[in-house]
């Protein structure tokens, strides 16, 4: 359908009172490289959202470490340490400990949290670092274009496993969230998406949630959000979306794995 | 004259730290420095609020010191050479995000787990950089116990005056041997906020980012032409060495750390029969001293270098001279520590019976 007046401007209709949608202040104005429909740009976006509502964009350190995510630094308004592969929550660690009134996040893939950092995680995890870390678990390498990741499920076809993860030979697909769930120093841990509206909004309070914990000093916060990857799983992102809801979600199902009990 | 002690290598070391006013030790235990992280784990905390961290590996401690080192922290290690091998990943990232921090290498015998003996087989690696990439680490070798105390404080001033990491190489024996040592005075631990250190992004600036990724060719190559450029202000204003009886030397003995305290005495030992034999001890191992190797070959018969590996060193003393003298070498391995007989047995062989 052809718009009625074509003699209306954006400027006419970009005004205050029409605004249902504007990209919070804290995350920077340019454009993401991810791909289109990946989620790493939802996440960021609701994630500075929540930075801009608690005020706390001045009191943050976030560590951003190799992986699609990795450039993180260009988007989020806020200080920023690259990390080496799986090595975040080593360093977040360091930062923690230097600054502990500071918030300290991490934001890894499944590749760099679960494989190659798996170490570094657990025991970040164990030792009840009171930091955050968001976990993208989109099933996938990404960055280096598709190879089997330790989150790959049964079946699932990648560069790596091209017939289908077979887990007899490869392994089985991890479930790291449920892994350092009974860890004492483990506060909340929390598996979100950002594959439907409604899911953005409650991974936007499970992030507001975590960081709420980490000021009470409470501990270890993992939220864990199932993405997509259109490019590298070969599918439209609507197609992607729909793999996460049918496929993905079924394996690893949404909700809260552990909640601390916080006394009013 | 300050608090005099008699203490090892390693509690000398960790003693030091705490009176440096360190923010932060990472480390896990290894032999033979294990004592550096008992020592700090009984005595920093509760005297200066040092954080002292057992680390699940060396790689995380590494790691933990690139988070503190990019807060602006002075964060440190110490390890031995399997476990300085396991940093290698992180000290090539540090390099590069340009951070400062200190690690000591209490070297043992290699390769593999080898043995707990020392040995100063990491030469090389600590030398020539050790992990991925272009960069080097400054790298400071002591020969007592003196030296791995005094080597923590100028050790983080180099370190945060080139915002570089900075190692101590020492070997086994330096670090269990008991020797007097006159400790500094306490300093305390002060936060300074450096422009480039992540604490918060400033209200009134923007946000700081500590990176070594960088896409674009042209400016992967801008900072490796920065990280040559301290590399060569190093070169040109931190060489340190110690030097005897070079006014009328016709040989040189040189080593580095502890063989050269054993090479000084077979110096001794030579004169003593009548051998003009000068002494060099390189004390930072970069940058080398180049200089003064290129200066003596133009007038010495010939330099023989004893360390306690199969030849490092001595690649760098051949560089230094370029063929002006001749350059012999004599090594034991596997944590044998040679006598200073030994040594000058091998020198009368080598110049004064071939002559």
């Amino acid at each position: 359908m052809e718009p009625e007046n074509v003699d209306v401007m954006v400027e006419d209709i970009v005004t205050p009172e029409n605004l249902v949608y504007r990209k919070p202040s804290t995350l920077i104005d340019v454009e993401f490289h991810y791909c289109p429909g990946c989620g790493h740009s939802t996440v960021h976006k609701i994630f500075m959202e929540v930075v801009e509502e608690m005020g706390i964009q001045n009191d943050m350190i976030g560590v951003a470490p190799v992986g699609c995510s990795v450039f993180a630094y260009h988007y989020l308004d806020v200080d920023m340490q690259q990390a080496p592969h799986g090595r975040a929550c080593a360093v977040a660690t360091g930062i923690k400990r230097m600054l502990p009134d500071k918030y300290v996040f991490t934001y890894q893939g499944d590749g760099d949290l679960a494989a190659i950092g798996g170490n570094e995680t657990l025991h970040a995890a164990n030792r009840g670092e009171n930091i955050l870390v968001i976990f993208i678990n989109n099933a996938i390498y990404g960055m280096t274009s598709g190879q089997m990741a330790p989150t790959t499920i049964e079946g699932m076809v990648t560069t790596t496993s091209p017939y289908g993860r077979e887990v007899k030979t490869m392994g089985y697909p991890l479930k790291f969230g449920e892994l350092i769930a009974p860890l004492p120093g483990v506060a909340y841990v929390t598996r979100q998406s950002v594959h439907t509206v409604q899911n953005v909004r409650r991974a936007k309070k499970a992030l507001q949630r975590a960081l709420e914990y980490q000021k009470m000093g409470l501990g270890f916060c993992l939220v864990e959000i199932v993405s997509n990857c259109p490019s590298n799983w070969k599918m439209t992102p609507i197609e992607s979306n729909k793999y996460v809801q049918n496929v993905l979600i079924p394996f690893y199902p949404l909700g809260d794995i552990k909640v601390p009990e916080v006394k009013k | 004259m300050g608090e005099v002690r008699l203490m090892k290598g390693n509690e000398a070391l960790a003693e030091a730290a705490i009176r440096a006013g360190v923010d932060a030790y990472f480390g896990y235990p290894i032999t033979p420095q294990s004592e550096v992280i008992e020592y700090l784990s009984r005595e920093a905390t509760k005297r200066t609020g040092m954080l002292v961290l057992q680390a699940e590996s060396e790689i995380g401690a590494i790691n933990m010191i690139y988070g503190a080192a990019g807060c602006g922290k002075k964060a440190m290690s110490t390890s031995s050479s399997p476990g300085i091998s396991l940093m290698q990943e992180g000290l090539s990232y540090i390099a590069s995000a340009e951070l400062p921090c200190l690690v000591a290498n209490i070297n043992r015998g290699g390769p593999g787990l080898g043995t707990i003996q020392p040995a100063q087989g990491d030469y090389f690696q600590a030398v020539k950089g050790g992990g991925h990439g272009d960069y080097r680490l400054l790298v400071l070798a002591p020969y007592n116990v003196q030296e791995m105390a005094d080597f923590v404080k100028l050790g983080f001033e180099l370190a945060f005056k080139y915002r570089n990491p900075v190692m101590i190489l020492a070997d086994g024996a330096l670090g269990q041997m008991m020797e007097k040592v006159e400790l500094p005075p306490q300093e305390p631990r002060v936060h300074i906020e450096y422009p480039w250190a992540t604490t918060g992004k400033p209200k009134d600036g923007p946000r700081r980012v500590i990176t070594s990724l960088h896409i674009e060719p042209e400016k992967m190559e801008e900072i490796n032409l920065r990280l040559q450029a301290k590399y060569k202000k190093m070169e040109e204003e931190e060489v340190r060495y110690q030097a005897k009886n070079l006014e009328d030397a016709e040989y040189i003995f040189t080593a580095f750390g502890l063989v050269s305290r054993i090479a000084l005495k077979a110096m001794d030992l030579g004169r003593q029969k009548g051998y003009k034999i000068g002494w060099i001890r390189p004390i930072t191992l970069f940058p080398f001293p180049k200089k003064i190797f290129a200066e003596v070959s133009e007038k010495v018969k010939g330099i023989l270098d004893v360390e306690m590996n199969s030849g490092q060193m001595v690649e760098d003393v051949k560089l230094a001279v370029c063929g002006n003298t001749r350059v012999e070498f004599y090594g034991r391995m596997g944590g044998v520590i040679p006598t200073p007989d030994e040594i000058l047995a091998y020198f009368e062989k080598m110049f004064i019976k071939g002559e």
